[in-house]
């Protein structure tokens, strides 16, 4: 009658389960990301997810085993030792030799599942002699990938949850059966096959943890510190993680996607990225027109050099006049260009090497053509660029 | 009439001219300094803080029953989560064993209160106003704190004013704590009835007693990395804040320092009470009595050392991750002893299953597969890949809700002859014990396979793919709950009023200790003079 019971509960449930998750059937299994009601583990592409896969296994069985036989025990002891069957009670309560038994016995058994566990845990820390380097800054609520060494060096952006996907998260999720759902990227990170990618993590507000189960990484991303884990994915293909640090609001909604590509198309990749990033930077070679770098040159002034030169160009207290100055004035624009790159009277006036040579040439061309400066001289970054 | 509810209950013991009845009306319990009123104000404490824990949990899967925002939104949704583990850390499972410890401690060790019965009404009642701040957090601006419940840094310095609320009410949580367990050391260590040497002494009573040294040793530490949060977000201070050089790791070593003897301070008078009741039921002496004591206290020292297991993907050195890996290992060796034990004490035993019992086996069974999820945590490599998923929600459900709870229900059910006078009804309790031990399954069973396969925790809407074992765990989650509304309303409820077939006053037939030396209801007051006890202290002989 029991049995009965247990029975109609159950496949209530499921019924219950069922019918709720109609609209999920149309959802099929994720490569590289989660199965429709999967069990273990996501396959591993790299070495260390298929260790820890291994582990889990093999945890999984010795764990079984002993409870399969501890409970074997304890229910065998439930069906004969009752009271209804008649059974007396014994009197023992203490037993030396079975009491030392089972507490070395347990001790040799994690001793024993300890060492495939260190093994691995030293594989999974070592970052050194990588590939490729990249940074993941975690945001609210995105990623930033930085590549800071090996092919594709330089190459920045940012991956932020496909904002359709959102808006559906909102409305309820009615009717959607993608399989990728809160998982899509605008940009995702795109590293090469085979090649040992080293990410390193941080924050720009709270903590987020970069995860990426098939391929068996999760670091946290903390802010104000820098951490490191690194992959090696042996197949091309897609693989998803998602955020797992609780960080706000949008927790759920910060996805990570790894592209990986055969080298080739890595490579091409690279390059289509360089193009694009060069598209968007200035030519350094570029000749410009007085007209055009004087409006450039009166943008970089007003950010970086107006604050203490003051907008009418006459300084104020120690600080120099640039309206009317011998320097600006000059014929020979090299004297200018040097104080822009080098600084003067003991970086009182600072070096402003970092700035782009399009822009110190813009800069010094505006002072030298503003207020009551009149020289009708053009600085081209050519000019900047030779004298640094 | 029951003792819990007799406003004038007496028996034996009532005989000095100095001592009355119990006091009437409300004075009894604002007032009460008495052991039995004061743990009976902690269980129905914890168990009003248990139903609004609860009901938060089942808005938690009311959301998470089908994919996309249905019920909340986010925002709201981090709320109830962190709200849900506040609540039921240190409004339920914690109070609820200081309610059985106080009940218990006095009875079992023939003391005649408390050793400090004013101080035992304060901690009590200060629980009440950090309870209502904690609550009432939700109608502060900007709702209730989103940070999880262990509050990290630096997402704690983005949460509104009820942070600050939840904080406060945390440190007097704390500071009630803490009186609770120096009352209850000084309880055990003083006024045990002679003849009763600390070996002696009833398992509950041990648990309790290291359970109390723990909770002293680390609650402050928790007010220390909650009151630096409280001076970082309003001070100017930098302890956890990166922009200004302060390290957001050092909260979680701080926090997880007190955050995992917690866990043990949550888990070992759950060890005690099983302890009394399977040799009880088993009708067999406790198997390894010594061993359980040295197991128990080997239990709590390990507790101490093993904090960064929580820690792993924060990227700990490779020297660290083996260390923490090493010794959270080793803490599986005492806690099989005790499993052992248990099944060694049942091993040729002549047992009966009634519903105490019934809640300790289950106990057993389920809380040892929260023990085998707790061994596969701690392989630091496995643990990269289910840290933060659902498969440690699965993993300290295992251990909190059939471990303690599944305990509470097992000693409700025991006790409950003494405290009310009268035996529960045994049908309930078994329809109890069964539906909630398969709710319980359906719950959180499918729990470790979403996390296995990566859905993370403390996440409003998931992919699709996970959307099949969601549904079942908030189906059988709404069973889970309602079973314990029928708990109440149709065990417990009765019992109080006194309705049930009367009880003696050792309703069970093989059960050991002195709680079973006097009369069911447990007078108000009880071994007003020192007990005479045979040899084995668990007799009174005169």
């Amino acid at each position: 009658m029991k049995n009965n019971l247990l029975q109609k509960v159950a496949s209530g449930l499921l019924f219950a389960a069922a019918w709720a998750s109609t609209a999920a059937w149309a959802v099929n299994d994720l490569p590289g990301g989660p199965g429709v009601r999967q069990l273990n583990l996501q396959a591993g592409a790299t070495k260390i997810a298929q260790e820890q896969g291994w582990l889990h296994w093999f945890m999984l069985i010795i764990c079984t085993v002993i409870f399969v036989a501890v409970f074997g025990v304890m229910f065998y002891s439930i069906w004969k030792h009752r009271k209804s069957v008649g059974h007396k009670p014994a009197s023992f309560h203490e037993s030396v030799k079975v009491e030392i038994a089972w507490t070395v016995i347990p001790f040799v058994i994690v001793i024993l599942m300890a060492l495939p566990a260190t093994k691995a845990v030293v594989a999974q820390k070592d970052t050194s002699n990588a590939d490729l380097t990249i940074k993941a800054t975690g945001y609210q609520w995105k990623w930033g990938y930085d590549y800071l060494k090996g092919q594709g060096e330089g190459i920045a952006f940012i991956s932020t949850l496909d904002n359709a996907q959102r808006e559906m998260s909102n409305n309820g999720a009615k009717g959607v059966d993608l399989d990728d759902y809160l998982l899509k990227v605008d940009n995702p990170l795109v590293v090469p096959v085979n090649k040992k990618i080293r990410i390193i993590t941080t924050a720009n507000d709270v903590i987020h943890a970069f995860a990426v189960p098939s391929l068996g990484v999760k670091q946290d991303a903390i802010p104000g510190f820098v951490r490191d884990t690194w992959f090696r994915a042996e197949a091309v293909g897609n693989y998803y993680g998602q955020c797992q640090e609780l960080c706000g609001k949008e927790h759920a909604y910060m996805p990570i996607h790894v592209k990986v590509l055969s080298a080739e198309d890595y490579s091409a990749w690279v390059a289509d990225q360089q193009k694009k990033m060069a598209a968007l930077q200035d030519d350094p070679s570029k000749v410009w027109t007085l007209e055009d770098i004087t409006k450039r040159g009166e943008k970089v002034y007003a950010a970086n050099c107006a604050a203490c030169h003051q907008p009418n160009g006459k300084g104020a207290g120690p600080i120099k006049p640039l309206d009317g100055a011998a320097v600006v004035l000059d014929a020979d624009k090299t004297k200018q260009i040097k104080v822009l790159l080098n600084g003067q009277n003991n970086l009182a006036m600072p070096s402003w090497k970092q700035l782009s040579d399009t822009d110190i040439a813009a800069v010094i061309t505006y002072t030298k053509n503003n207020w009551s400066n009149k020289t009708g001289q053009l600085v081209q970054p050519a000019d900047v660029k030779a004298a640094r | 009439m029951s003792a819990v509810l007799d406003s004038h209950g007496h028996a034996v013991g009532d005989h000095g001219h100095d001592h009355h009845g119990a006091p009437h009306g409300w004075r009894r319990w604002v007032y009460a300094t008495n052991h039995k009123d004061i743990g009976t104000l902690y269980m129905l404490f914890a168990f009003t803080m248990l139903m609004i824990g609860g009901v938060l949990a089942l808005l938690i899967r009311a959301e998470l029953f089908q994919p996309g925002l249905q019920l909340v939104n986010p925002e709201l949704f981090n709320q109830l989560t962190t709200m849900h583990g506040l609540i039921m850390v240190f409004g339920a499972i914690m109070p609820a064993f200081v309610g059985f410890a106080n009940w218990m401690i006095p009875l079992q060790i023939g003391a005649s209160d408390m050793a400090f019965a004013r101080m035992n009404n304060f901690s009590f009642w200060l629980m009440i106003p950090a309870a209502a701040m904690l609550a009432g957090s939700f109608f502060m601006p900007g709702g209730a704190p989103a940070a999880g419940w262990t509050l990290y840094a630096p997402l704690t310095l983005q949460m509104g004013p009820s942070m600050d609320a939840g904080i406060f009410a945390m440190h007097i949580l704390g500071a009630s704590s803490i009186m609770g367990s120096i009352n209850i050391i000084v309880t055990i260590l003083n006024m045990r009835a002679p003849g009763m040497t600390l070996m002696k002494m009833p398992m509950f009573v041990w648990t309790w007693l290291i359970t109390a040294y723990l909770l002293i040793a680390v609650m402050p530490v928790l007010a220390g990395a909650i009151t630096m949060t409280l001076t970082d977000r309003h001070f100017g201070t930098t302890f956890f804040n990166p922009a200004g050089g302060g390290d957001p790791i050092m909260y979680q070593h701080i926090f997880w320092f007190f955050g995992h003897p917690e866990v043990y301070i949550m888990i070992l008078p759950a060890f005690g009470i099983i302890s009394h009741i399977v040799p009880a039921f088993a009708r067999k002496k406790l198997f390894g009595y010594a061993s359980m004591v040295y197991a128990t206290s080997s239990i709590a020292i390990l507790s101490f050392i093993v904090w960064a297991h929580h820690m792993y993907a924060t990227g700990m050195p490779v020297t660290g991750q083996l260390f923490f890996m090493y010794a959270t290992m080793l803490i599986s060796v005492p806690t099989g002893v005790k499993v052992f034990n248990w099944i060694a004490t049942m091993w040729k035993g002549s047992m009966t299953f009634e519903t105490p019992m019934l809640f300790a086996v289950g106990f057993i069974f389920v809380f040892t597969m929260g023990g085998f999820t707790g061994l596969i945590l701690s392989m630091a490599p496995i643990d990269i890949q289910v840290q933060d998923t659902y498969y440690v929600v699965a993993h300290f459900h295992y251990v909190l809700v059939a471990g303690s709870l599944f305990a509470m229900f097992a000693g409700f059910y025991y006790w409950c002859p003494k405290w009310t006078g009268v035996m529960y009804n045994e049908t309930r309790g078994k329809i109890h014990f069964w539906w909630t031990l398969i709710s319980f399954n359906v719950t959180f069973f499918p729990m470790h396979f979403l996390g296995l396969a990566g859905m993370p925790r403390r996440y409003a809407d998931y992919p699709m793919q996970f959307a099949d074992f969601n549904a079942l765990a908030s189906v059988g989650a709404f069973f889970f709950g309602f079973a314990q509304v029928y708990f109440f309303l149709f065990v417990v409820v009765p019992a109080m009023r006194g309705n049930g077939v009367k009880a003696s006053a050792k309703p069970w037939e093989a059960a050991e200790g002195l709680e079973w030396e006097v009369p069911s209801p447990a007078p108000f007051h009880t071994f007003e003079n020192p007990p005479k006890l045979d040899a084995t202290a668990t007799r009174v002989i005169g």
